[in-house]
């Protein structure tokens, strides 16, 4: 493992949620790499950086949740379909956990 | 900046995912009307849609009527437009009005600036609660369930023990 990012628009309010869950999963498992946690501002940039909405965490360029990784580029909240049917701003815990096997 | 507590709410007229045009004045049977800004896309606004339905229910013998306003962009947001929305509300049968509040005026007037963000109105269609449904978007850690709380208490002529709480959400989509 090489990279973790995790990029947010500022219009949403669940990155800081997600990046608190995510470092402590990774504290959990003893990686102890940083996260770059990056800024999308525009429409353009969210086109360039294929950010189908905040927050976005990829590893080493690998979205969390595959199965949402290629929505519309677009500043907007993004959906998380978590494990018991719920729908969440936020990946959860066993999303991030499979990610980081 | 959101509407004061005790300002009346403002007119509306706008069409509906049932077909219908909705006025303010459509609700004159309700003793509490509830405008709640709302949308399709957003992860917060799905979250909590099961809320409104039971709050919806609960309290439609009790003289309550909930209505949601999406006033989103959909060139910004396309899964906000008025197609989209009689969509979702046939899907998740919605037991509230959801109007399409097109040229964004009543997002405006209200001053809401989340999606969802609640505004109780009481019988006078003063402004008597603003904020959030509750404390949580997962409804299982909800401690706090601001808008029964709200309701329970204008109902019983009395003012919410809260009147005001910080809505967490989508921003709205304003036209650019």
């Amino acid at each position: 493992m090489k990279k973790i990012e995790l990029l947010y628009w500022e219009g949403c309010p669940s990155h800081p949620e997600a990046l608190e869950l995510l470092r402590t999963v990774l504290a959990e498992r003893g990686i102890a790499l940083e996260v770059d946690v990056r800024e999308v501002h525009t429409d353009a940039e969210a086109e360039v950086l294929r950010f189908p909405g905040s927050p976005t965490i990829r590893i080493d360029g690998r979205d969390v949740d595959p199965a949402g990784a290629d929505g519309h580029p677009s500043l907007s909240c993004r959906i998380y379909h978590v494990e018991d049917g719920r729908v969440s701003p936020v990946p959860s815990r066993k999303q991030l956990e499979d990610a980081l096997q | 900046m959101s509407l004061a507590l005790q300002e009346k709410a403002p007119s509306f007229a706008l069409p509906g995912v049932d077909g219908n045009e909705h006025t303010l004045d459509s609700y004159d049977d309700a003793d509490v009307l509830v405008l709640i800004q709302s949308c399709n896309h957003c992860p917060y606004v799905q979250a909590w849609e099961g809320r409104m339905k039971s709050i919806q229910r609960d309290y439609a013998d009790r003289s309550v009527r909930i209505v949601a306003l999406n006033s989103n962009d959909p060139s910004r947001s396309p899964d906000d437009s008025f197609e989209e929305m009689v969509a979702r509300a046939a899907s998740q049968g919605f037991n509230f009005d959801y109007l399409y509040d097109r040229d964004q005026s009543v997002a405006g007037a209200l001053g809401a600036e989340r999606t969802p963000e609640v505004f109780v109105f009481d019988r006078n269609r003063k402004l008597v609660y603003h904020g959030a449904i509750d404390d949580n978007r997962d409804d299982r850690k909800a401690e706090r369930h601001y808008l029964r709380e709200a309701l329970d208490a204008v109902l019983a002529g009395d003012a919410p023990p809260i009147t005001d709480t910080p809505a967490v959400g989508c921003t709205v989509k304003w036209r650019q």
